[in-house]
Order: structure tokens, then C-alpha cells, then sequence
């Protein structure tokens, strides 16, 4: 599972109000090479919830993300390109579980089995 | 300025439409207002009926035309005529009396042209192709002829005056067309994409061709995102993902999410089969409860395409179970030792209710202008059957409505809708109760299996042999019989 995804996940179970951002229990993370699309990431950028990314890509053990959103200019420099891209895309969950934030409940729905957040 | 289209001869109803949202895709963005109706201008030809493949349309330029003729899988061509006519005399004078400065260009010394003499509705053969040929020889073409990669093509097509017409009513009287051609169609795009050189594919496996149609629809294009609720084996994705499109898709079944039919067999290796990008994510998750979060809205996706399960080949199943959903069990807590790999059980999920939670989705999570591309079954009997029959939300307006006819029983009809409006709590209130009345109107063939028997029942009962009738024993399809 990409963060990209994970962003966009929230815990559903009856009764949860703000299951978002569901936290990240590593197994094993794997990296996959994925082609830079410039403008799907400068798309993206506005929608993506940027702590809920930052707080993934540590959990996942990456930390070349600025803690605070960017400014929007950031999209204009390539090394940001490139770093929002890795976290964003190239980092994938290969085995670990989604944790609901607010009953910490590992969610039967977002246990993550060989990749799959299910 | 007024093009000729020229279409191949299949699937009517999807002809217009595609040209019309290629149109769009390709034309002026900042012109192009979306609560504008953005229709084009069409024209048929003199005598020609509606269903005829020749078709004129005012298209603001020649590049847009290009543009739309080599992306479009319905458009054999589109064509700048320089003549018409009823005869070939008729065309001679028409094309004399074209305006000098359109043709000198095309005509120089040093360029190379080709002329392909084209017919609907019946064969000439060589020798009166050549004889066409000749007859054009008032035109001062002064470049040379190159047949495999000519600078201009032209095109000399005529359409017969016989009764039959392939299937369509009878031209009145032929029309013949000579123009230049402006773009032409890439057909080479199905014959790669056949399902029947896809690796992995389904029962419900879209038609290449169809999905094709379905991305065109829905505008798919390079740094968008497009979004299938009912991804299967991603036969609808890879199309999308063909014209460049970041694609997502969901499923309820885990097992085509997730397995496939082993490593190289799966959704991921479709896509690596034609070197396409993967998608962004395949997710195991039921449309009935979205796991989107709270904060994501009208934000993230430009189009949702997708078949729905409508019971004929393959139903709906949402989360919960039967027991569950009838409420005979209270809802349960899976126990922290059989969580890790637990796969909740589904239960069936009527169509009305697919269709109101798709569109409840696709109100909420499209991009303002995005576009909700999805098929729904009509059953052929309804004589009735009115444009307003289709479910329908507050924030969508529909720009295209296409039937393809499957059986003598029943059709299917592609939905594309344009979203106009925000989501808000009330909009979603009242997309409630319209779904409400639209569910007692239909609830008839709608509801769950109704639909699948009355495709699939016999025309009339068989006269039952007493015999077979008196054998008391239940026969039952399942999984284990």
C-alpha cells in the first residue's frame, strides 16, 4: 500500500467519527520505482492531508519530509518534487496493519495482507 | 468551420457522444464553461438518416479536429470536403467551385498525396476505383503519388442508392464526398488490447473496444486520477491508464484484488503486460461503506468509471453478510486472533442501492466538472422508457445517455454525468429522498435477481412434460452441488 492511499483512508467501523489518519505498524516495507509524473503530483498536492502523509512516511522510515505544509512554491523545485513523489508513491507497505487512531483497534478491515489494505 | 466525420459502422449511439467529450478534452479549457452546454453543431448530409456513418460537424479548428479523429475509436476519420455531390458531375462542379486558396496548398510540386476511393454499402472493385481515379483528373495535383507515407490523403467515398444498407433505411439517392483528410483513427488500439490476449480477465471482463469508449467519456487524460468502485480483473482502468491516467480501483472480492490467478496472472500484470503505469492502488472495499476519509472531499478524483454489478452476469455484494443484514445476528467483533487475515462476509446488494451509493460517492469525491461514467441495464419491454427513468442526483447533470443493445431482452445504456454542484449535507438529503422515489418506481425489475430472470427466463413457459413434473426433488445451484 502507497501513502498516497493511505492519505486518502479512513477507519469506517460504526461509531468512529474522525477515524483519520490511521496509524502505520510496520513489517516490512519494500520500494518500488515509479515514473515521475510532474503534474499528477502538483494535482495532488492540494488534496493530500500533509500530516497524515509526514506522520506515514516516518512510520515507514522515511524523513526527508518537512514537518509543515510547503509553501505551494516548493512544487517548482525539483528535489521537492522528487522527495513528495518517493513519499508519495514509491514507498510501499508490504506487511504491517493500520491501526484505527481512536479506538486503537487494529481495524479487521485495515489490516494490510501482502500489500492489500483491505 | 464544417468537417465531414466519417464513423465506422458500430455502436450508434456512442458515435456523437465521443466526439462531442474529445471535443472538450482537447479544445480550449478555459473556454470551455462546464455549465455551458458544450453540445456540438451537427448536420447530416442531403438524404442521408440519422444512423448514416457521414455525419457533418463545426469544429472551431483543424487541430482540434486531428486531435479528436486520432484519439477517437468510433471516428474512421475526419475529413475537410472539397466536394459533394449526387453524381459525378455534380461533384466535378462542386469541387471546381471550392474556393482556390483552401486546395493550392495541398496541391504543390513538392509534396505527396494519395487518393483512396472508399464506398459504404458496397464493394468497387479495382478496375472502377481506377476509373474514379481518372476522372479527377480536372483537380491539378502536381506532387507525386506516395502510397505509404503521403504528406496529404484524400479521399474519394460514395455511399450506395440500393435498397439495403447495411441494416439502415434506404438512402434516397447516393452522395459522393471528395476531401482532404484531417486526422485519421487508430484502430491498432484494439487489436493490442483484445481481452483475448489479456493475461488475466473475468466473466465481466469489459470489451477493450468499450472501455476505450468509457475513458474517452470520462475525458481520461495524462495527471488525472480515475477511480473504478468495481475494478475486477481492471479491464476499464487499463484503458484509462492507456491515454495516461493515474488510475484506483476498489473491489469487494479480495480474491481478484489480491491473488488473481497467481504472480502473473493478476490486475498488476495487465497493466505490466502492455507497459502501462500501475495503478496507484487496488483496494479491497465495499462501496456500501466507503472507507474514505472524512476530510476528503470533492478533491481527489477527476472521473469514476465503472460497470456496476447489475445481476445478469454477476451480482452485488456488500459487507455484512446475510444474517447480518436481515438482523436475525447482531454485528460482531472478530476476535484478536483470527484479525490478521479475517475476510468479512458480504451479503447481496440490490442495484438501486449500488447505484444510489455510486452516486453518492462520485457527488462527493469528484473534482468540480469531473465526470461519473458508468453503465446501467433497461430492459427492452419498457416501450415507456424515458430519458428521466435513469437514477439522477442533484449535483449531476447528464450529457450523455448511450444504449447498447446486448439481447432481444435487454440493453445496456452508458451514463455520463458531469458534476455541477458541491456536495453539501442537504444536497445529500435530498439525493436521499429522490432515491427514494426512484426506488419505488423500479423497484419491480430492479431489486435483487429480478432483473437476472427476466433476461434470462424462456419467452414462453415450456409445456411441462408430467414426467419431469412429478419428480419432487429440488434441484439447487451452489457452490457445492
Amino acid at each position: 500500500m502507497r501513502l498516497l492511499t493511505h492519505n486518502m483512508l479512513s477507519s469506517n467501523i460504526k461509531g468512529v467519527t474522525n477515524g483519520f489518519p490511521l496509524g502505520i505498524e510496520v513489517v516490512k516495507v519494500v520500494e518500488k520505482q515509479v515514473e515521475l509524473n510532474a503534474d499528477f503530483l502538483k494535482n495532488m498536492f492540494h488534496k493530500i492531508d500533509w500530516k497524515g502523509l509526514v506522520d506515514g512516511s516516518r512510520a515507514m522510515g522515511y524523513f526527508e519530509l518537512p514537518g509543515e505544509p510547503p509553501e505551494t512554491s516548493a512544487l517548482e523545485s525539483e528535489e521537492f518534487l522528487s522527495k513528495f513523489h518517493h513519499a508519495l508513491l514509491e514507498l510501499h507497505l508490504e506487511e504491517g496493519a493500520l491501526v484505527c487512531p481512536e479506538t486503537g483497534n487494529i481495524c479487521h478491515f485495515a489490516s494490510t495482507l501482502r500489500g492489500f489494505p483491505s | 468551420m464544417w468537417f465531414l466525420c466519417v464513423f465506422f459502422h458500430r455502436l450508434l449511439d456512442y458515435r456523437k457522444p465521443e466526439v462531442e467529450s474529445l471535443a472538450l478534452l482537447f479544445g480550449d479549457q478555459t473556454q470551455a464553461d462546464q455549465n455551458q452546454d458544450n453540445a456540438l453543431e451537427w448536420r447530416l448530409p442531403k438524404h442521408h438518416h440519422p444512423d448514416s456513418p457521414f455525419h457533418f460537424v463545426n469544429l472551431p479548428s483543424q487541430d482540434l479536429a486531428r486531435n479528436i479523429a486520432n484519439r477517437s475509436i468510433l471516428v474512421k476519420g475526419i475529413y475537410e470536403i472539397w466536394g459533394e455531390g449526387s453524381s459525378y458531375e455534380e461533384l466535378e462542379e462542386s469541387i471546381k467551385s471550392y474556393p482556390e486558396d483552401r486546395k493550392l496548398p495541398y496541391l504543390t510540386s513538392g509534396s505527396t498525396f494519395k487518393i483512396t476511393v472508399d464506398s459504404f454499402g458496397k464493394v468497387i472493385s479495382l478496375q472502377e476505383q481506377n476509373g474514379r481515379l481518372k476522372n479527377l483528373a480536372y483537380i491539378p495535383f502536381k506532387g507525386r503519388v506516395n502510397l505509404k507515407n503521403p504528406d496529404h490523403r484524400f479521399w474519394l467515398m460514395e455511399t450506395d442508392d440500393s435498397g439495403a444498407n447495411n441494416g439502415l433505411p434506404p438512402v434516397a439517392q447516393r452522395r459522393i464526398f471528395f476531401g482532404r483528410e484531417v486526422g485519421g483513427a487508430d484502430r491498432k488500439l484494439l487489436p493490442t488490447y483484445q481481452l483475448k490476449s489479456r493475461m488475466y480477465i473475468g466473466p465481466t471482463a469489459m470489451d477493450a473496444e468499450v472501455a476505450f469508449l468509457m475513458a474517452n467519456q470520462a475525458l481520461a487524460a495524462p495527471g488525472k486520477l480515475v477511480y473504478d468502485p468495481f475494478v475486477g480483473t481492471g479491464s476499464i482502468l487499463v484503458a484509462a491508464a492507456h491515454f495516461g491516467a493515474m488510475t484506483m480501483g476498489a473491489d469487494i472480492d479480495i480474491r481478484v484484488v489480491r491473488d488473481g490467478r497467481g504472480p502473473d496472472c493478476n490486475v498488476w500484470s495487465n497493466f505490466k503486460q502492455y507497459g502501462l503505469p500501475m495503478p496507484i492502488a487496488l483496494l479491497r472495499a465495499d462501496n456500501n461503506l466507503p472507507p474514505w476519509r472524512p476530510g476528503l472531499k470533492e478533491v481527489v478524483f477527476n472521473a469514476i468509471i465503472c460497470d456496476p454489478p447489475y445481476g445478469v452476469r454477476a451480482g452485488g455484494r456488500k459487507s455484512g453478510g446475510r444474517k447480518l443484514l436481515k438482523g436475525t445476528v447482531s454485528p460482531y467483533t472478530v476476535p484478536d486472533d483470527k484479525r490478521t487475515d479475517h475476510i468479512p462476509s458480504t451479503g447481496a446488494y440490490s442495484l438501486v442501492e449500488c447505484v444510489h451509493d455510486l452516486l453518492d460517492l462520485a457527488a462527493r469525491m469528484l473534482v468540480m466538472g469531473g465526470r461519473l461514467v458508468f453503465f446501467y441495464p433497461v430492459l427492452r419491454e419498457d416501450d415507456d422508457f424515458v430519458e428521466n427513468h435513469f437514477p439522477d442526483h442533484p449535483c449531476f447533470r447528464l450529457v450523455a445517455s448511450s444504449e447498447q443493445i446486448l439481447s432481444s431482452r435487454y440493453s445496456r445504456v452508458l451514463l455520463t454525468m458531469v458534476k455541477m454542484g458541491p456536495y453539501t449535507d442537504e444536497v445529500a438529503e435530498t439525493a436521499r429522498m429522490r432515491h427514494l422515489d426512484f426506488k419505488e418506481n423500479h423497484l419491480k425489475w430492479l431489486e435483487n435477481g429480478n432483473l437476472h430472470s427476466s433476461v434470462f427466463s424462456p419467452a414462453d413457459p415450456l409445456p411441462t412434460d408430467s414426467k419431469f413434473s412429478k419428480d419432487p426433488k429440488k434441484k439447487y445451484r451452489g457452490k457445492y452441488v
